[in-house]
């Protein structure tokens, strides 16, 4: 079957040219393994990410890696027109889109007690009316501990509670945060935040600085909160005995019962030289604040049921009129969440913690 | 030989196969890469999309262009055997070429995720969101590119090897270039 070799070729050059072919061959598939990861093992890719996340919380089914613990929710965002100035985006015209979501406790463990300590998250996917989707994924900590992914992995080993022990080593910490200074300086921030009693009543923050672009092509930076206009109540800090273990979930069920609960969307607007790259420091408290619009829940729904369930709220999905910055957090946060979710939505389902059904609907 | 003006593909098909032959290799490079990147992740994932709805567009063209226009023979270097090997081998890059693409299409559909082009600009899904249906073909995307890859490794080695050793003018056939009527 092989077609026959030209005789005019001199043996040497015969050699010579075979070995071309396969230097050339070897090198593009070399090439494309290189790119693969396959001879850099100890770069930190979004699979090791992930792994890192499953080594510490363990595998649950059909669960999401990180924020596990989770219950879905209905609503809309009505939009007040401010936005318009500032953005293209179709969510800012003065109007209403329905939004469905998701509020999750911070780590990997589907079925773990609520605790005052747990860091709240409120996820957000706007149906935009000219078809396009906004997600959005939020935090109730005003600047993110770490600046990158590296470091979130970091911080995930030196807090874990040594498998032994159960206990949190504190030299580790310590340690850890010797070595990185941006959160030496962050976690103080964090630790002096006013823990709110639950979910409602917490402020969510974008954290990653992105840009608004207009009509005309303006970029602005800028950052985001959903601030609750329900009252404020401070954390108090029960007896763990005593608490329910889905008492965060159960008291924010209730209250969705009782009546919708509403955040408003605050746009903080950067200025020249305000760091759009570094999730943990903080702009300054003088710039300029403009609410866009309110976010109204009205339907609290088990993940078994909700279509929120099956969405990956990656932050990076965002409309036309909005831009990425250079938050290095972004694109992370994009390839991790991408990782998770390939594997939990190839997983059977086990049935989440929280349930409407529970507290007696 | 001769130096007779040997029969080639067509025009079209030559543009066609080199341009494509550029965007297919960035595709399966930045797609192997970007699935490994934490830091560029976001910025290839912007590429790849519009840039595979680019490769779907032009490979229907191109089957429809393959169908309309009349190929060259074989040359008489080539047995059987591997004149067969060849249009089989030909048929499968086809088949990856519009495969791969629908498979990316189905798979963000299946995953519920916006299938973003460029600005404002986005495709409708073409399957409904299904949590086992965009894992299975989250897979085979994967499966599939690295199958083409190999593909195309194998078709680029063929063709070296009797451009370098069988010396048969074979790539003249497919080249952009003028034939060069130089002897032999």
């Amino acid at each position: 079957m092989f077609p026959t070799i030209d005789r005019s070729l001199s043996p040497p050059a015969l050699i010579f040219r075979l070995v071309l072919i396969l230097v050339l061959l070897g090198g593009a598939a070399g090439l494309f393994l290189y790119q693969a990861g396959w001879f850099t093992p100890q770069k930190l890719t979004p699979a090791g990410m992930i792994n890192t996340f499953e080594q510490l919380n363990g595998v649950h089914s059909g669960f999401r890696r990180n924020h596990a613990k989770g219950v879905c929710f209905r609503g809309y965002f009505e939009s007040n027109g401010q936005g318009a100035r500032y953005s293209k985006a179709a969510l800012f015209p003065a109007g209403r889109v329905p939004v469905i979501g998701r509020f999750s406790l911070g780590g990997g463990q589907p079925y773990a007690a609520d605790s005052p300590g747990a860091v709240r998250a409120l996820a957000v996917l706007f149906q935009l009316p000219n078809g396009e989707e906004w997600r959005m994924a939020m935090i109730d900590l005003p600047v993110f501990p770490v600046q990158n992914v590296g470091q979130f992995r970091e911080l995930l080993l030196a807090s874990a509670p040594d498998p032994e022990t159960g206990k949190v080593d504190p030299e580790k910490m310590k340690s850890f945060v010797a070595a990185h200074p941006a959160s030496a300086k962050a976690l103080p921030l964090i630790q002096a935040r006013a823990v709110s009693s639950g979910f409602a009543d917490a402020t969510y923050f974008g954290l990653s600085a992105f840009y608004f672009v207009d009509g005309q092509g303006r970029r602005t930076p800028v950052r985001w909160a959903m601030i609750p206009e329900q009252p404020f109540r401070p954390n108090e800090t029960s007896d763990p005995e005593k608490t329910d273990k889905n008492y965060l979930f159960d008291a924010l069920i209730a209250a969705v019962r009782q009546g919708p609960q509403r955040w408003r969307l605050q746009v903080t607007l950067g200025e020249p030289g305000d760091p759009t790259g570094d999730a943990t420091i903080p702009w300054p408290d003088s710039r300029q604040k403009v609410d866009v619009g309110v976010l109204v829940v009205e339907a609290i729904e088990s993940e078994e049921v909700s279509p929120a369930r099956d969405i990956n709220f990656d932050p990076t999905l965002i409309p036309s009129g909005v831009a990425l910055s250079d938050d290095p957090l972004l694109s992370a946060r994009a390839a991790a969440y991408s990782q998770s979710f390939t594997r939990r939505e190839g997983e059977p389902k086990e049935p989440s913690a929280v349930s409407t059904a529970e507290t007696g609907r | 030989m001769d130096s007779a003006p040997r029969p080639r593909f067509a025009i079209l098909s030559r543009i066609l196969h080199w341009l494509m032959a550029v965007m297919i290799l960035a595709m399966l490079f930045i797609g192997v890469s970007m699935v490994a990147s934490l830091a560029d992740y976001s910025r290839l994932v912007a590429i790849h999309r519009p840039l595979g709805m680019a490769v779907l567009v032009l490979a229907i063209i191109r089957l429809i262009n393959r169908r309309l226009t009349k190929l060259p023979p074989f040359p008489p270097t080539m047995s059987g055997t591997e004149r067969r090997i060849a249009s089989w081998s030909e048929r499968l890059l086809y088949a990856l070429m519009i495969a791969l693409p629908l498979v990316g299409w189905g798979m963000l559909s299946a995953g519920h995720y916006p299938i973003v082009m460029f600005g404002s600009f986005h495709l409708p899904p073409i399957l409904p969101p299904h949590p086992m249906l965009y894992a299975f073909l989250r897979h085979a995307h994967t499966v599939l590119a690295w199958l083409l890859f190999a593909v195309i490794l194998a078709h680029v080695g063929a063709v070296l090897f009797h451009t370098l050793i069988v010396r048969d003018r074979l790539l003249d056939r497919m080249a952009l270039w003028p034939a060069r009527k130089t002897k032999r």
